[in-house]
């Protein structure tokens, strides 16, 4: 005989099925887009989620007529290397911050808190003129040199390097290791989580970027993803389905690479929201 | 005389405290500069500029308070800081009585728990570029667009979305908060996780109804999750941009400024009018609202 307990909830089945049609509704715009990017002809008017007769022919126009792959590698090198960088100065000085004495460190901690408060939008004119003047419009720097360093991140790290303890530091000083050797050998290993959120959110804020990267690169041949698939865009603007293999080169890389880390993306979106 | 001199260690060069402090200053060097440079100097920069009358090219002309004059007697600014507050009314509690309710029911759920949450999750790692594309031809009339051939096969008259002035706004609202909803509903996820179940269980114990213990219990404790997610979408709404510029013609903010934000017109304004000053100060405007908002933040979590 079943248990009470055991038999299924009438109402938990009907919460479970709410939230099921929840969650399709949430991913039929992508499957639309995917769909809809192997049609062609009459086909795109036809609003099947499976095309009857798919086709690769918009992308491989796409990738003959655009310069989607160069868009692609300049996100690429412009995300990567803002977030080495971001990784890189962020922990160092949030390592700084929380394991240092010295006169001024909280007049430096609270600047640069104080940062996170300017909002991107009030800086890009400035930005915009100091680009302008030392040539560094249409360039990667151009487009990475406003992000090297991010408040949130030093808050962040500043936080996580409270768990690695005074002693193994201790230890390492005595074992005649310099500051810097103490900070990359003994304290970076232990704060490897806490560096993998930053990581994945500093890459995904440059990776789908668009105003600054658009305000700072008029050469089509230095756009990123999203600013090129813009102006992409508004050229094809009636023929949906060339815009959206568009959309769907843009997207499909994040969401593979979400499907292959789903754990470790989760926990560190996490990580960071709940410490920032 | 000697010995005293002997005994004191400066002779033997800086002690640990000065030597660690050395080190933690060439630490914060090339940090220093970057912040004075790239955040500070800019933003006193933007004061200063929002004093001028600028075209870029020529030079600067200061014209004092004139440009926030103009701001405040330029009836299309009033129309874009009250679409601003529409994206942010609408969208900040859409979002979150959204979200919390997905979480809330989300986190009982055994079954298929990953896959429902990774479906909510998805739009979060899209590019905002990418589905306002995706939206707006979602948007078109029919046949093209999805959801006037949903209209026409319930037998319902099309409607204009994006073309109208009164629906062009909420219409570009909704990807917004569909991209939004993944992260806010983690974060609530990784908060009720945060309830201590001995509390739940002695509030069952003693008879307390599902409203009450939600309302008693689960939303004291997740409070300052809540405060952390009202934050960050109202700033999020606040500085909505990535979505009106690519869902409306020619990125102008839709039929008559119908759905501009504040930061479209700034967008606008410098770069496409090139009248710098008067951007400037816009942003100014955008800094004190946010200034505030932040100010509100801080005494909401000193509340509790």
């Amino acid at each position: 005989m079943a248990n009470i307990k055991t038999m299924p909830d009438i109402k938990k089945i009907i919460i479970w099925t709410i939230l099921f049609i929840g969650a399709l509704g949430m991913i039929v715009p992508l499957i639309f887009m995917f769909s809809t990017s192997l049609k062609v002809g009459e086909e795109v008017y036809n609003l099947s989620l499976i095309p009857a007769e798919p086709t690769l022919e918009n992308y491989v126009y796409l990738f003959d007529n655009s310069e989607f792959f160069t868009w692609f590698f300049n996100s690429f090198v412009v995300a990567i290397g803002v977030t080495v960088s971001v990784l890189f100065f962020d922990s160092l000085i949030g390592y700084t911050l929380c394991k240092f004495d010295f006169r001024g460190k909280k007049i430096i901690f609270v600047a640069i808190l104080s940062t996170m408060m300017i909002p991107t939008e009030m800086l890009v004119i400035p930005w915009y003129i100091m680009s302008k003047n030392f040539g560094w419009l249409d360039t990667y720097w151009g487009v990475m040199f406003p992000g090297m360093i991010s408040g949130f991140g030093v808050f962040l790290m500043k936080q996580f390097f409270e768990t690695v303890p005074d002693d193994y530091i201790h230890a390492a000083r005595i074992d005649g290791l310099s500051e810097f050797a103490i900070w990359w050998k003994v304290a970076m290993p232990m704060v490897g989580p806490a560096l993998s959120a930053l990581a994945i959110f500093t890459f995904l804020g440059n990776w789908t970027a668009f105003l600054w990267p658009m305000i700072v690169s008029n050469d089509p041949s230095l756009y990123t993803v999203p600013v090129g698939l813009a102006s992409f865009s508004g050229e094809f603007i009636t023929e949906w389905e060339m815009i959206m293999a568009g959309a769907s080169v843009a997207t499909i890389p994040t969401l593979l690479v979400f499907i292959l880390l789903q754990k470790y993306i989760v926990r560190g979106v996490v990580m960071a929201g709940l410490k920032g | 005389m000697n010995v005293a001199e002997n005994v004191t260690p400066v002779r033997r060069g800086l002690t640990i405290q000065q030597k660690k402090a050395i080190w933690a200053w060439l630490f914060l060097t090339v940090p220093i500069i970057f912040f004075v440079v790239v955040r500070f100097y800019p933003t006193f920069d933007s004061f200063y500029i929002s004093l001028t009358e600028w075209n870029i090219v020529g030079d600067k002309l200061y014209i004092g308070l004139e440009n926030y004059k103009r701001l405040f007697s330029d009836p299309v600014f009033w129309i874009v800081l009250s679409n601003t507050f529409e994206y942010l009314i609408l969208g900040m509690p859409i979002s979150l009585l959204l979200s919390f309710t997905i979480a809330y029911n989300l986190d009982k759920i055994r079954f298929g728990h990953t896959f429902l949450r990774a479906c909510y999750f998805v739009p979060f790692l899209t590019t905002a570029v990418a589905m306002a594309w995706v939206w707006r031809w979602f948007y078109q009339a029919a046949p093209i667009g999805f959801f006037n051939n949903v209209l026409i096969d319930l037998g319902l008259h099309q409607m204009p979305f994006l073309q109208s002035t009164t629906q062009a706004l909420p219409s570009i609202l909704l990807p917004a908060i569909w991209a939004g909803l993944g992260f806010q509903i983690l974060i609530f996820m990784a908060g009720l996780r945060s309830v201590p179940t001995s509390y739940l269980e002695a509030a069952k114990i003693d008879g307390a109804g599902r409203w009450q213990v939600l309302k008693e219990i689960t939303i004291p404790h997740l409070w300052p999750t809540i405060v952390f997610l009202v934050v960050m979408s109202t700033i999020g709404f606040l500085r909505i941009f990535d979505q009106v510029f690519n869902m409306t013609v020619d990125g102008q903010g839709g039929p008559v400024n119908s759905a501009r934000p504040l930061v479209l017109h700034i967008y606008q304004s410098a770069f496409a009018d090139f009248e710098m000053g008067y951007a400037a100060a816009q942003t100014v405007v955008l800094f004190v609202i946010l200034l505030f908002i932040t100010f509100i933040q801080f005494s909401l979590m000193r509340k509790k």
